[in-house]
Parts: C-alpha cells; sequence; structure tokens
C-alpha cells in the first residue's frame, strides 16, 4: 500500500510542473507582446521607460527560464501576483472565490450521486422493464442537452409558471445557509445533470456484469434474499469502477461551473476567470487557470487512493 | 485482444455474405443488419446524415440569409414567412439555425480529424517505442488530461484569436489526449504480435511498421474514439459560443443563438427553445451513432461510457 501511494505521489510532481511551466509562459504566446496587448491603440503614445517598466512587471526582460523560475517562486511562497485592474492579491480574490465554486462542485456531484447510483442499480435488476427503458432513455437525453441551456429554460419558466427568479445577492453559507442554498440549489442540480447522465449508465453496466457472476448465482441459490444478493453482494462490487467515473467527471463539473455561474451571478471562479478576460487581466487568468488544474490533479490523486484503499486487487498489481 | 475480438465480428459478419456479391448488395446487407440490431443507431445515423446535408447544402435550404435582417419585422413570433419567428435584430430564425448546423457539423467533423490525427500519431509513437520515449509522453498527456476542457478552451481562445480554424484546432488537442491513451494500448499489444516480430525479420523500418502494421490494426479505436467524443465536442462548441468564445459574427452558431435569446426570454421564449432543440438533436444523435458502432467495432466495451 505505502509502495502503491509513494508511486501515485510521485507522478504528480512532474504533472504539476507541466502544468506551472505552460501556464506561467502562457503570457508569452499573446500575439505581439502583452504590453501592445495592453495598450492597444495608445501604444505609440508611451514613453520607452515605462513601456520598460511595464515589460519587466511581466518579466519579459527575463529568459524564459529565469521567468518560469521567479513565478514558481512566487507560486510556492502563495504569491500569484496582483490584478492589472484592481491592484489586489490575486491570493486573497481566490480565497474569497474557490469555496464557492467548489460548493456548487461537490453540491452538483452529490445531486448526481444520489440519483445515479440507485436508478442505475434499479435499472440494472429490472433489466429491459419499464423502468430500466425510461431511465435509459432519459440519460441519453441528459447526456445530449447542454447544461446552459437548461438554465435558461430553468430561469425563463420558472418566472413565467411560478415567479420565481434566481436571487441577486449571493450569501456566504456561514453567513446565512438558507440564502446561500437559495442561490445554488437551481444551478446544482442543472449541472448535476449531465454526471447524472454517465453515472447512471456505468452504474447500470457494471451492475449488469456483476449480477451475471458466479457467486452472485451462488448467492441466490443459498436462498438470500434479493436485498441481501444485490446490496451485499453485487452492488459492493459493482460499485468499485463507478468511483474512477466520478473522478472523471470532476473536470467537466468544474467546466460546467462557469457557465452556470456566469448565468446565475455566482461569484465563483468562473466569473472571475470570463471577467478576467474580457478586461485583458492575464495575471488573473493565469491563476484561475492554474488552481482549478490543480483541482484536478488533486481529485485524481483522491479518487485513485480511494480505489486503492476499497480495492486491494489495485495495491498489488 | 480487444482487436482480436473487433476483427472477428468483422469477418463473421462478412463471411455471412457471399464473397462474390457486388459491393453495393454487400454494404446494403451490412447496412440493414446495422438497422435490425442496432435500432437506435440508425436513428442516430439518419439525424447525423441529415445534420450533414443540411450543413453542406444550408444556402440552398435556408429561405433567407443568415445576416438577412428587417429592423420592422423584430422579434416576430412564428409565421408563414418565418417559421420559428425572428429574432431582436429582424433576422430569421429558421434560416440562421439551418446555417448553424453548418458551424456545428464543420467543428465536430473538423476537429475530429485534427485529434484523431495527433491522437494516432501520440499513440502509435508512445505505445510501439515504449520506453523513455513513453514515459516521457505520457507524463505530457497527463498534463495535457489536467486542464478542465471548457477552461482550457477559453483560456486558449482567449490568448490566441477566436477564429474558426484555431477552435477547431483547440478542440481537435483537447480531444487528441484521451483516445492516444486508448490507441497506446492497443499499440502496445500490436507490438507483441507475431507479424511485428516477422516484419522486424525482413528488415521493416520503424516508419514503416508505425504505418504499415500498427496504425492499420488500430483504426476501430480511431473511429470509436471519434464518434463517441464528437457529440461533446459539439457541446463545447455550443458553451463556447454561448460564453462569446466561439464562431465569429455574425456567422450563426447554435450557442449564440441562445446568448442572444437571453435578453428577450421571458417576452420571447420560443427564440431560446429552437437552438436548444437543435444542439440536443444532434449532440443525441452522434452520441447514439457511437455508442452502436463501438458496439459493432469493440464488444468488450459494450454498455460503458
Amino acid at each position: 500500500m505505502t509502495t502503491y501511494l509513494l508511486k501515485r505521489m510521485a507522478l504528480v510532481i512532474p504533472t504539476l510542473l507541466g502544468i506551472t511551466l505552460i501556464v506561467s509562459l502562457s503570457v508569452r504566446f499573446l500575439p505581439g507582446n502583452i504590453v501592445d496587448q495592453l495598450l492597444g491603440d495608445e501604444a505609440s503614445f508611451v514613453n520607452p521607460e515605462t513601456r520598460a517598466a511595464m515589460e519587466a512587471r511581466f518579466s519579459l526582460d527575463q529568459s524564459p527560464i529565469e521567468q518560469y523560475v521567479t513565478w514558481t517562486g512566487d507560486l510556492v511562497q502563495g504569491d500569484l501576483g496582483r490584478s492589472l485592474i484592481s491592484g489586489r492579491a490575486i491570493t486573497e480574490d481566490l480565497k474569497a472565490r474557490l469555496p464557492v465554486t467548489m460548493q456548487l462542485g461537490l453540491m452538483g456531484l452529490l445531486v448526481a450521486v444520489i440519483i445515479a447510483i440507485p436508478v442505475g442499480v434499479i435499472s440494472a435488476i429490472r433489466q429491459d422493464g419499464p423502468i430500466d427503458y425510461i431511465t435509459r432513455s432519459f440519460a441519453v437525453v441528459l447526456l445530449a442537452t447542454p447544461n446552459f441551456w437548461i438554465a435558461l429554460l430553468a430561469i425563463t419558466y420558472g418566472f413565467i409558471l411560478f415567479d420565481w427568479t434566481p436571487p441577486l445577492s449571493y450569501s456566504k453559507p456561514w453567513d446565512d445557509l438558507g440564502g446561500n442554498m437559495r442561490s445554488l440549489w437551481v444551478p446544482a442540480i442543472i449541472l448535476g445533470t449531465h454526471a447524472t447522465g454517465s453515472i447512471m449508465r456505468v452504474m447500470r453496466a457494471t451492475m449488469l456484469e456483476t449480477l451475471r457472476q458466479d457467486y452472485i448465482r451462488t448467492a441466490w441459490s443459498k436462498g438470500l434474499r434479493e436485498r441481501s444478493v444485490v446490496m451485499r453482494h453485487a452492488f459492493r462490487n459493482a460499485f468499485i469502477p463507478v468511483i474512477t467515473v466520478i473522478g472523471l467527471q470532476i473536470p467537466s463539473l468544474v467546466g460546467g461551473t462557469v457557465i452556470l455561474e456566469r448565468i446565475f451571478s455566482i461569484p465563483g471562479m468562473g466569473n472571475y476567470l470570463l471577467n478576467s478576460i474580457q478586461q485583458r487581466d492575464y495575471p488573473v487568468v493565469q491563476a484561475v487557470v492554474l488552481v482549478t488544474a490543480f483541482v484536478v490533479v488533486v481529485t485524481n490523486l483522491i479518487v485513485d487512493v480511494t480505489y486503492a484503499i476499497i480495492d486491494p486487487r489495485i495495491r498489488y498489481s | 485482444m480487444q482487436l482480436q475480438n473487433a476483427a472477428n465480428n468483422l469477418s463473421e459478419s462478412a463471411s455471412l455474405m457471399a464473397p462474390t456479391a457486388p459491393w453495393p448488395r454487400r454494404a446494403a446487407k451490412s447496412l440493414r443488419r446495422f438497422v435490425k440490431t442496432k435500432p437506435l443507431g440508425a436513428v442516430g445515423a439518419g439525424i447525423v446524415l441529415l445534420m450533414v446535408l443540411i450543413g453542406v447544402f444550408s444556402p440552398l435550404i435556408a429561405p433567407m440569409r443568415y445576416d438577412d435582417f428587417n429592423v420592422r419585422d423584430r422579434l416576430l413570433g412564428p409565421s408563414w414567412d418565418h417559421p420559428m419567428g425572428t429574432d431582436e435584430q429582424g433576422r430569421d430564425v429558421f434560416s440562421r439555425l439551418i446555417y448553424g448546423a453548418r458551424t456545428s457539423v464543420l467543428i465536430g467533423f473538423g476537429s475530429m480529424l485534427v485529434g484523431m490525427m495527433l491522437a494516432t500519431l501520440i499513440g502509435v509513437t508512445s505505445g510501439y517505442f515504449g520506453g523513455w520515449i513513453d514515459i516521457i509522453v505520457q507524463r505530457i498527456i497527463d498534463i495535457w488530461l489536467s486542464f478542465p476542457n471548457l477552461i482550457f478552451v477559453v483560456f486558449v481562445i482567449a490568448i490566441f484569436d477566436r477564429s474558426t480554424l484555431n477552435i477547431i484546432l483547440v478542440l481537435g488537442i483537447l480531444v487528441a489526449a484521451g483516445t492516444s491513451r486508448l490507441i497506446r494500448s492497443s499499440a502496445i499489444s500490436i507490438r507483441e504480435m507475431q507479424y511485428i516480430e516477422s516484419a522486424r525479420c525482413i528488415g521493416a523500418s520503424h516508419w514503416r511498421i508505425l504505418w504499415r502494421y500498427i496504425t492499420p490494426n488500430v483504426i476501430p479505436i480511431i473511429i470509436i474514439g471519434a464518434s463517441v467524443q464528437i457529440g461533446a465536442v459539439i457541446l463545447t462548441e455550443a458553451s463556447l459560443s454561448f460564453l462569446g468564445f466561439g464562431v465569429p459574427p455574425p456567422f450563426p452558431s447554435w450557442g449564440r443563438m441562445l446568448q442572444e435569446s437571453q435578453t428577450q426570454m421571458i417576452n420571447h421564449p420560443t427564440l431560446a427553445i429552437f437552438p436548444g432543440i437543435a444542439v440536443t438533436l444532434v449532440v443525441f444523435g452522434f452520441n447514439m451513432l457511437g455508442d452502436a458502432l463501438r458496439d459493432v467495432l469493440d464488444p468488450r466495451m459494450r454498455g460503458s461510457r
């Protein structure tokens, strides 16, 4: 177990280094030069000293390697630079926004798991029955529907039919839990739709496969009740591969929050990213991309470790 | 193993037909078989075919051009002249929807082409050479897969220009990572086959082995990879356009039509309904076709996703 953990941890290091490399040097790929981009038409009116100062600010006077080392050095000390627009430290802004996105993402995942797991199991044990057909078609349609469209329809018809509008102000969960839930419950359900479709399909497939195993036949022939066979013998084994699929949903959930935060005006990472792209606030854009990639790496690590703890076969292979 | 199964499956369906039958009859026969065993896949194929035709012939089908506008006819409801009404600028929604199919189909197929070529190149080389090359390439793929799709695309488009070509390239690069893993693992198993050994004995170069012996054998994986992911790519394009990073206006994209409908939603909800249905339908079609193709080409992956 320890060897497996160490090996798995060791794989994370080159990934994190690579991510920082790409993100830190990305501004160098801007067409022309970041200073020209920021100045726009006014580039010709700026005197050379100011320009040199601006270039130094973006480390353009350094070689890419120096720039990377400085940037990563600051990063390790928790310094992601300052916003070009507000002048605030980006780390402070992220501290306020990251929990919002994580809460929304986790709620979305929770909705997906709560719906998809039982429905997938029922669909498998009643294979080809009416419930199976209905839920399978439902899953397939969920996978094809853009979540931002569902969000638009929810807002439109929520207003037309129920006179409901999403709350305009967002409140932190520790200030006003009720208000916080009022802003997040609808986007969380919509965020969960895609994941629900995928998890449901995989749960059904692995459950069907497990139910055909010999030890399940043994369990039936011992005269065990259906509940016992399904829950204690089949489900426990069928659920293991589903954990991986749940882990695979994390990047798309993080991506999905971007669009839903914009529609429901939730002050999370997604809105922060889109606003800073519009304002050409490149340090903020870099920081948000970096943090989301780190979140994905860490969650993948957690999923793999959980998997190894639950299923001893993984550790020894 | 996977490939053997796929090959068996293919030869099984081939042996059912008389070897001398002319190809149109053989094709018709396998088509009938596909429709019979995979009705949903056939429905998906129908939707996909329809969308491709609409995309290719959109100037002939659409009653108006996508940028024809008439300010007097703003925000009309559905009528004979405008089957789906008009938008905020007085443009015919039906015509824009038809041209929108062009955007979706072009970006879907274009990025798949880029993505699958890249995935094959990376997967086959990484799997065949193994060793240090494989370790390094796989760590790069790890990095590649750590960026959430939508965020990565938005990031790249923000840095470079948002032209149709750039969008196709970025989306293609994104799908390549996952598929290259699948191709790599099957390239590893093919590498150990005897015919590769014999090719090496007669002095075939690495390049020749990669191109003539390994690549043809991973084609089923490429087809599966492409057909299963194309729906997701079309969804990403729609999200991108919705956020304002898609194909530059005035050319219509369903995602942007939805974004533009936002301001008028309460009074004109139909504006948001048709483009949404269009996206859902085309993604549904591609997903169904992809699932069916996967079942036919690779029985081992049946039912999983």
